[in-house]
């Protein structure tokens, strides 16, 4: 759990980045930190590991004030990932992973244990181990970025644009990736993005900053649904409607068929082309669209774990879009 | 301490009681740097230009610019007696040959360490490759060029000191002499001109650089 | 050209043989002396510096005006104070390897990508840390650049040694143009220069393998090929 209590920033040459902020990051949620360039919201990530020292009030991490706890034990608790990625050029990929749990003294078999973990979890074989970073391309750069923050389980991570410096493609599906992620390793997770897209799909709950204040702490649906100004409202921009596809899941709308046979039976004929022609009922409302648009049949079949749970037509999405709108 | 001291000043009243004799040293060392010098520049920076254009020619230009650069200077001077005999010409080729070789090999590298998305920018302008070299790459490359002067140069003036030992006369005659006879005022005399002499023309070169707009020391400039 | 041309050179090896052993054999002591004062000090200014701008600015600057006391000139006034023979030139020379070995351990270490040193600093490592694990890391082969360049300065000027009792393959050097020995002065720059050349390609390929070691991708040198395979 991550709190601020009336934080500001100054720094040295009197340029106030923060002023009086308060909120907290639920344990095992996501909290984005999103605004315009400037508006000090990687200030107020860094004042959680300590990169940055604030000039009054307190930042809580698990309970205790950060000042009390030594800067260097505090990150290595705390996982950190930055856009520029900062991977170690003259390490492997398994060394760069190691890094913490090195720093922390776990033995050497324990150490290899965890960096194979960490392979597989963001589905990168084994090879990858001995290679050296300037040899992956930068959607594999990142997720090593990510492994490597995630190394000592960290029950806190920070990340700071992780995926600005993608590839839209590559960013969609690292977003895509994370997220299930983030439902097996139930990490307190604190984002930054300057992409009012990437926070409502990445957050639990979003931060909208201006010149160094928070404007508006909510869940993304009610950010969408009720914006707090017009800032909020010219941040989110045109397409609300759209965009609060982009944050529903297939889940919440899809039919449940009354029995397997008859939902297979159903959707049979687009099964066959494979994971394109299906959707994962965790995905996005939108991505439901795309592919129902991209494919002949008017009926996608949601799958789980290789079964067919759902199906989701272009009248589910079409009625969730109007009532959508009429908010 | 003491003795460093009184090593200066004595050096220092040295220099003022033989005047007549040091303008005429200082002379000589002064156009055997400069003018050798001069002369290579003016030759190195056309034939690096050329060898940036031509594949063929660049690498073995590069790779006898750089094996040249570690042969010592005694044994390019040394080896001038052979070929030339002795005398003010032999000590003025060795220091043309040694100046010759770093100015072009960082002409060269300055032309090509120009960005490629820069190049592109100025073709898709409409630039011919005439004005990308004057306009952009030689511009550009200017800071790596002077580095190659500046050091060069520095250099210069302390193997000039060695053109005395096959007659090439300059600063070196007292320094030489000066060891010989033990004449450590004489010593110091003549090495302490040389390093001003250094120190002047490396800081005439940079104002020079300056003038020219291209901006970064050469201290700057990391050994490859 | 006959084959004879090379005969009084091969002769005089021949006849000289011990002697030019002696020479070099003397002259590599000179120079790893050298090495062995001037790079401890030298790396250890090179991080000092790295933790004060100004500090940076004035002792590479005094490097800097240190290569320009002409050698000749540095061991005479040494002699005073120091002796014939190899003390005073190996002071001068120590003295001019400062400059590359400084510089390049500066620049080596201030180098290094911000974003390495601010993902260092998130993950929790200390100063010593950063400077241990990455910054020493990536700076090696760009230090072992620098110490290369002081080796091949110290190898040329250590000839000029001789002219103060030191020694080394610079005697050959003088004597030569003392009796107008063609030969002898051929015979010894000749070697004298495979000497720093060998130099130069031995710490390069060093330089290489620690920069292959790093996950560099560089165009290997013949030699650096070799030990890659034997290893």
């Amino acid at each position: 759990m991550i709190e601020f209590e009336d934080v500001t920033k100054v720094y040295p040459d009197g340029t106030k980045a923060i002023e009086d902020i308060s909120f907290t990051v639920e344990e095992g949620t996501t909290t984005v930190l999103v605004g315009p360039s400037g508006c000090g919201k990687t200030t107020s990530m860094k004042l959680v590991n300590r990169l940055e020292e604030p000039t009054e009030g307190t930042v809580y991490v698990n309970g205790t004030d950060n000042q009390e706890l030594d800067k260097i034990d505090l990150r290595r608790t705390i996982g950190y990932v930055i856009q520029e990625i900062g991977l170690f050029d003259h390490m492997t990929v398994g060394e760069n992973i190691a890094t913490v749990p090195e720093l922390v003294g776990w033995d050497q078999s324990r150490i290899d244990d965890r960096v194979d973990e960490l392979l597989e979890l963001m589905d990168l074989s084994s090879d990858y181990r001995n290679q050296y970073p300037r040899e992956l391309s930068g959607g594999q750069r990142q997720r090593i970025g990510v492994a490597r923050a995630l190394a000592a389980d960290p029950d806190i991570l920070l990340m700071d644009e992780p995926f600005g410096a993608l590839d839209p493609i590559t960013r969609e599906n690292l977003q895509d990736e994370f997220l299930q992620i983030q439902e097996r390793i139930n990490t307190t997770i604190l984002f930054v993005t300057h992409s009012i897209d990437e926070a409502l799909k990445m957050g639990d709950r979003i931060a909208i900053f201006d010149v160094g204040e928070i404007v508006q702490y909510d869940t993304p649906a009610e950010i969408l649904s009720n914006p707090k100004n017009e800032f909020v409202e010219n941040f989110i921009g045109e397409n609300q409607a759209f965009k609060q596809l982009s944050i529903t899941r297939v889940r919440e709308v899809m039919d449940e068929p009354q029995d397997h046979e008859s939902a297979s039976a159903e959707v049979a004929p687009a099964a066959d082309g494979g994971e394109y022609y299906s959707i994962s009922p965790d995905n996005s409302l939108q991505l439901g669209l795309t592919r129902l648009l991209s494919i002949e049949h008017t009926t996608l079949p949601v799958v789980e774990d290789g079964e067919v749970i759902g199906y989701l037509t272009e009248d589910h999405v079409r009625s969730y879009f109007d009532s959508a709108g009429e908010q | 301490m003491a003795g460093v001291v009184s090593t200066t000043l004595s050096g220092i009243r040295y220099l003022l009681n033989h005047l007549p004799e040091f303008w005429e040293l200082l002379a000589e060392h002064m156009v055997l740097v400069i003018v050798s010098e001069m002369l290579a520049v003016s030759i190195a920076i056309p034939l690096g230009v050329i060898a940036a254009r031509h594949e063929k020619l660049k690498s073995p230009i590069l790779s006898v610019g750089n094996v040249a650069q570690t042969i010592p200077p005694l044994a390019v001077i040394a080896l001038m007696f052979p070929i030339l005999g002795l005398g003010f010409l032999p000590s003025f080729v060795a220091l043309f040959i040694y100046a010759l070789l770093p100015v072009m090999v960082n002409t060269i590298t300055g032309l090509e360490s120009v960005e490629e998305g820069t190049i592109d920018a100025a073709k898709g302008m409409g630039m011919t490759q005439n004005e990308r070299l004057t306009k952009i790459r030689f511009p550009l490359a200017l800071p790596v060029i002077f580095a190659g002067i500046r050091t060069s140069t520095v250099i210069n003036v302390g193997t000039a000191y060695l053109a005395f030992f096959i007659g090439g006369g300059g600063l070196g005659a007292w320094v030489i002499s000066g060891i010989n006879l033990f004449n450590m005022p004489q010593v110091f005399a003549g090495a302490i001109s040389g390093a001003v002499l250094a120190i002047s023309l490396d800081l005439i070169l940079a104002a020079v650089e300056n003038r020219l707009g291209s901006t970064g020391p050469a201290s700057a400039q990391v050994a490859a | 050209m006959e084959p004879l041309f090379i005969s009084p050179y091969i002769e005089f090896v021949t006849e000289n043989f011990d002697q030019l052993v002696a020479r070099l054999v003397e002259h590599i002591l000179i120079t790893a002396e050298t090495v062995l004062i001037a790079v401890p000090i030298a790396v250890g200014l090179g991080v000092l510096i790295t933790y004060n701008d100004r500090a940076a600015t004035a002792v590479l600057w005094a490097a800097g005006i240190a290569m320009t006391i002409p050698s000749l000139a540095a061991f005479g006034l040494l002699v005073p104070f120091l002796g014939i023979g190899s003390d005073p030139v190996v002071f001068t020379l120590v003295l001019y390897s400062q400059l590359p070995v400084i510089r390049n351990t500066y620049v080596g270490l201030t180098g290094v990508e911000e974003a390495m040193k601010e993902a260092g600093r998130g993950l929790g490592m200390t100063r010593r840390q950063r400077l241990r694990r990455i910054q020493i890391p990536m700076a090696l082969p760009i230090i072992l650049a620098g110490v290369r360049n002081a080796v091949v300065i110290v190898v040329g000027v250590a000839a000029v040694g001789a002219y103060i009792g030191a020694g080394g393959l610079g005697e050959f050097i003088f004597n030569g143009i003392r009796q107008g020995d063609s030969v002898m002065i051929v015979v010894a720059t000749v070697v004298v220069s495979l000497l720093a050349l060998a130099a130069d390609y031995g710490i390069a390929t060093v330089e290489q393998l620690l920069r292959i070691h790093n996950g560099e991708e560089v165009e290997q040198r013949v030699s650096t090929q070799l030990i890659e395979r034997a290893v």
